[in-house]
């Protein structure tokens, strides 16, 4: 098993390759081997969950061999405290999601080899230690998303405005703005291979993509040792990355590609996809550029646009009357969080981030496969068209309380301890005077509780919408995709213990490198 | 050298000119074979040419034992770097011999001199790759677009392919009667034809840089003809529309290459000093390689922001060939073995997603006769191996992982980054012109895959076992090439030595 990073980021393919010589009318066959592929992929999910060894900085179950001699590119897998959980809740959520995405029923054949070729992509950025890999698997889950957005998503549409909306409108926009982003990085992660030396006595010649050698400092050279490049290096990730978590400015494809998406691609979007932001900003921004990232305005930018997200998303999802749409603005909002959680470089905050990375991955996942359900029911997602559900789908009422809960942070669930952690770590930071940030940023909390309890009310509590007197409760393949979720919710909530265990090593490691990056040498000061 | 010596020169050259001669003997008997065949059997001259372009093939890589030397008293160098181009020429003419015998343009016609033309076109590119005298430049060039006029305007009866002939004809001359000029303002000031000596004279001496800067523009026109290059690019959509769809392909391809062949070793040698590490310095006085970078800056941008507003899928393709036009050439500024590495590898890259894109324009053509993007529509379930082939093409031009197009565009990426500060601006127009291309190779996407199809179309159609072969036969190489390309980085690697080999 020495191979199981490989194997865990690969089997989606094998899949597909079973799946694309499946006659395309056996549907069914097609949805039984994307869901044993993806269940073996949570099998070895949890063989690694057993097998990792949360004691140790370094990266474990590596695999590392050349690829492209020439320019010194490797195949180079392994993964630490931070990457483990990612891959957790990838292999977890993508295994729910094919359950989630059973009843479609176009083009079966391509939706789940697209859907698998998904997995594999974001398995590979997860497991990667290669920048030269990390990209291609990177760019590889654009085109997938691209063909379950505009293809299985709602079909195109005139808005009364004259607008030009749906599927096709927000692939394209989706792609568009994360190969902006993607381009950015490609450039920087050149400037940082071509300023890295690793061998000190051949200057100018052994250049690698190694992240880890990327990550040591004294290895480098040539224009990097120039504080200005460092900043505009810093800057071109830090907008790759923004675009994908999606950080104000950057966000507005998001809510289009969620209203307009399937569901399960839905769950997989907010669930890992936009944690593929604040990851590249651990595994590559920081470490690489610790410097570029502790400069002041890049500190506390980062934590002022994290509580721009938060408040502002909070602020747009009241605004909306289409339940996805808010859900797709709670998640810009929880993802503020883990952003603030992150710039006071504390250990508490630290864990907090990618803690709220986690259970937003699980809230989220749970929420929108609500709004799938109801959806699948009453063709419509407008908040007001309904009313007194509660009397008639107890289950879905019961089940998607809790998912408000756990999404506006109530103690006791999952959310809660990542919330107060990342905002503890904030307030509490030595680096960084970010008290009054966190203080504004709490405004967050009460919103979305707002807005949380203001949709409960208006769907569930009430009169009994007639219209939906004959709804059925949500039924059995619907609650098997739901239960897991809510069972790691309520679990984490009250013992977060095993996730905590599970990164925080090498979280303290990280905080420490980067508040350890020497600032005077690189011309901090 | 007196004359025996002369003579004696050309004649021991002949041996290393055997895949030019074996050409030259293949059009003969082309034109001999079509005056024997009846007029309904011309379509058996395609398996000849086939035969004399596979056999130059085997002949160009037994050349690779001979090492670098000049030929014919300096006209022409048999170099790695003029090898691998020959390799390009003849493959891709291959290919477009094999597009040409499907197409339904030229079905029924009678096609013997179509494929003797091809034939010579492909010489005259030969010449291209390998001139080193201001003369025979000059003359690989006319020959390559002589026959070029005449292949564009080969469906007579068409109005559009006449139209394409005459312009090309037109801006043909004009930017020759340029390039001529430059050649006499540079023979003036250096008094030789041969760009080696061309290249020490100005060395040595430092002449009038005014002088040097309009000879070079006017070169350039010559040079950017053949590229495509903004602003000499005008013809190129009207002649890729209008010419038959197999050799739209050629033409984005061929001549565009062998015009960067030549750039490439003119620019290099004649403008620009050996420095070490595998980068060279631009002749003092001139500094072209700016000059160039704004031309690679400006074609990129136009071809593709023009290319937004097209509804035929071939115009679309010929603004986007202008544009990766564009993108090779920032190889080619950098000044640096790296950059003209990148270049080449590009080329190749370039060559496979291109003909593909246009394979599959064929291919629809034939299933719906129509280039418009409007039919493109649903076509992923009405034929899904073109539509998906189209897709792994479009997106290999986006130069999107896993495909060879973002290989392709990460070298020169690389190299202008390598290239330290000085070109990065020229990275982010680059940049930004790769989301822009995106977006209108995204409208055939959509069409295809997101748009359903008009309902008084059939629901599906059937492809040709012969297209499905040549499909295959690009896409792999497409996406193989992005997933290890090493062999063909080593070519290039090694094709690069040619410059100073002399």
């Amino acid at each position: 098993m020495n191979k199981v990073l490989t194997l865990i980021t690969f089997l989606p393919m094998v899949g597909i390759l079973l799946i694309l010589l499946v006659p395309k009318n056996n549907k069914t066959l097609i949805r039984v081997l994307a869901a044993t592929f993806t269940g073996l992929q949570v099998l070895l999910a949890v063989w690694i969950y057993i097998n990792f060894d949360s004691g140790t900085t370094s990266m474990q179950f590596r695999e590392q061999y050349k690829w492209i001699p020439s320019f010194n590119i490797e195949y180079f897998m392994g993964i630490d405290g931070l990457s483990v959980t990612m891959v957790l809740l990838t292999a977890f959520l993508s295994f729910i999601c094919i359950f989630a995405s059973w009843g479609i029923n176009k083009g079966v054949k391509g939706y789940f080899a697209m859907f698998l070729l998904l997995d594999t992509g974001m398995m590979g950025v997860f497991c990667s230690l290669d920048f030269f890999l990390f990209y291609i698997f990177w760019e590889v889950m654009l085109l997938p998303m691209y063909f379950l957005i505009g293809i299985w998503g709602s079909p195109s549409r005139v808005e009364p405005d004259g607008k030009v909306r749906g599927g096709p409108y927000a692939a394209i926009k989706f792609f568009l703005y994360t190969l902006f982003g993607s381009v950015l990085m490609l450039i920087a992660m050149l400037v940082l291979y071509f300023n890295v030396d690793i061998d000190p006595n051949t200057p100018g010649i052994q250049h690698t993509f190694n992240m880890l050698h990327l990550m040591d400092q004294s290895l480098h050279t040539g224009v990097l040792n120039d504080f200005n490049v460092r900043l505009w290096v810093y800057a071109a990730l830090f907008v790759g990355f923004a675009i994908k978590v999606p950080l104000f400015p950057f966000h507005t494809w998001l809510p289009d590609a969620h209203v307009e998406a399937p569901t399960a691609v839905s769950v997989i979007l907010a669930g890992v996809l936009l944690k593929m932001g604040t990851y590249g900003m651990l595994r590559i921004s920081f470490p690489m550029l610790p410097d570029a990232m502790k400069w002041e305005y890049f500190a506390y930018g980062l934590a002022i646009l994290g509580v721009i997200n938060i408040i502002y998303g909070a602020f747009c999802a009241m605004a909306q009357t289409d339940l996805k749409k808010l859900v797709a603005y709670s998640s810009i909002s929880h993802m503020g969080i883990v952003l603030l959680g992150m710039s006071g470089l504390t250990s508490l905050g630290m864990n907090g981030a990618v803690m709220q990375m986690f259970n937003h991955g699980t809230g989220t996942a749970m929420l929108f496969l609500l709004v799938g359900v109801i959806y699948d029911r009453a063709h419509h997602r407008n908040i007001d068209g309904f009313g007194g559900l509660a009397v008639r789908m107890p289950i879905y009422t019961a089940a998607m309380s809790l998912a408000f809960f756990a999404g506006l942070g109530l103690p006791g669930l999952s959310s809660f301890m990542s919330e107060v952690f990342s905002f503890l770590g904030a307030f509490g930071s030595e680096m960084f005077n970010l008290k009054a940030i966190t203080i504004i940023a709490t405004i967050g909390i009460v919103l979305t509780a707002g807005y949380f309890l203001w949709t409960f009310q208006r769907m569930f509590l009430g009169e009994l919408n007639p219209k939906y007197k004959d709804l059925p409760d949500i039924n059995g393949r619907e609650l098997f995709t739901i239960i897991p979720l809510g069972i790691i919710i309520i679990f984490l909530g009250i013992y977060p213990a095993p996730l905590l265990n599970l990164m925080k090593t090498s979280l303290n490691e990280l905080v420490e490198v980067i508040k350890a990056a020497d600032p005077i040498l690189l011309g901090l000061q | 050298m007196n004359p025996s010596e002369i003579i004696q020169n050309n004649i021991n050259s002949l041996s290393y000119f055997l895949p030019e001669l074996i050409l030259t003997g293949m059009i003969v008997v082309l034109i001999i074979a079509d005056l024997l065949l009846k007029k309904e059997n011309s379509a058996w001259t395609s398996l000849l040419a086939l035969g004399g372009l596979v056999i130059a093939f085997v002949a160009v890589l037994n050349q690779y034992d001979l090492g670098s030397r000049s030929i014919f008293n300096d006209m022409l160098a048999v170099d790695p770097f003029a090898l691998y181009f020959k390799l390009l020429f003849l493959t891709s003419a291959a290919f477009v011999v094999l597009l040409s015998i499907g197409s339904v343009e030229l079905a029924g016609r009678p096609v013997g001199e179509y494929f003797t033309l091809m034939t010579a076109l492909t010489l005259g590119l030969f010449l291209m790759a390998s001139a080193t005298n201001l003369i025979t430049i000059f003359i690989s060039i006319e020959f390559v677009s002589v026959t070029s006029f005449i292949l564009a305007t080969y469906l007579k009866t068409r109005r559009r392919s006449s139209e394409a002939g005459l312009k090309y004809t037109i801006y043909g001359a004009f930017s020759s009667g340029l390039m001529l000029y430059g050649i006499s303002i540079l023979y003036g000031l250096t008094g030789t034809l041969d760009i080696y000596e061309i290249g020490t004279k100005l060395a040595a001496s430092s002449p009038n840089s005014l002088a040097l800067l309009i000879s070079i523009i006017l070169m350039l026109a010559g040079f950017g003809y053949k590229l495509a290059a903004v602003p000499f690019h005008f013809w190129a959509p009207d002649v890729y529309e209008g010419a038959p769809t197999p050799i739209t392909a050629f033409f984005s391809v061929g001549p565009k290459a062998a015009g960067f062949a030549l750039l490439i070793r003119f620019f290099n040698v004649a403008f620009a000093t050996e420095a070490t590490n595998g980068e060279w310095a631009a002749i003092a006085g001139v500094n072209w390689s700016q000059l160039l970078a704004v031309v690679a800056a400006a074609t990129m941008t136009l071809g593709n922001l023009v290319a937004i507003v097209q509804k035929n899928v071939k115009r679309l393709l010929a603004y986007s060939s202008i544009a990766h036009a564009g993108y090779a050439l920032m190889g080619v500024v950098l000044l640096s073995d790296q950059g003209v590495y990148a270049t080449l590898f590009y080329l190749v890259v370039y060559y496979l997603m291109n003909i593909g894109a246009f394979l599959v324009v064929i291919v629809v053509q034939d299933l719906v006769g129509s280039e418009s993007i409007d039919d493109y529509k649903g076509l992923i379930w009405r034929a899904p191996l073109p539509a998906i082939a189209m897709g792994v093409f479009l997106f290999s031009l986006t130069g999107l992982p896993p495909t060879a197009g973002f290989i392709g565009k990460f070298y020169l990426f690389a190299a202008l980054i390598k290239g330290g500060p000085g070109f990065y601006w020229l990275a982010v127009v680059a940049i930004i012109n790769s989301v822009i291309s995106l977006y209108y190779y995204a409208r055939i996407l959509k069409a295809m895959y997101f748009d359903q199809q008009d309902e008084k179309e059939p629901a599906s159609l059937a492809v040709s076992p012969y297209y499905v072969v040549l499909l295959i036969a690009l896409v792999v190489p497409t996406i193989f090439l992005g997933v290890y390309w090493a062999p063909l980085a080593d070519l290039a690697n090694y094709s690069v030595e040619f410059l100073r080999a002399l």
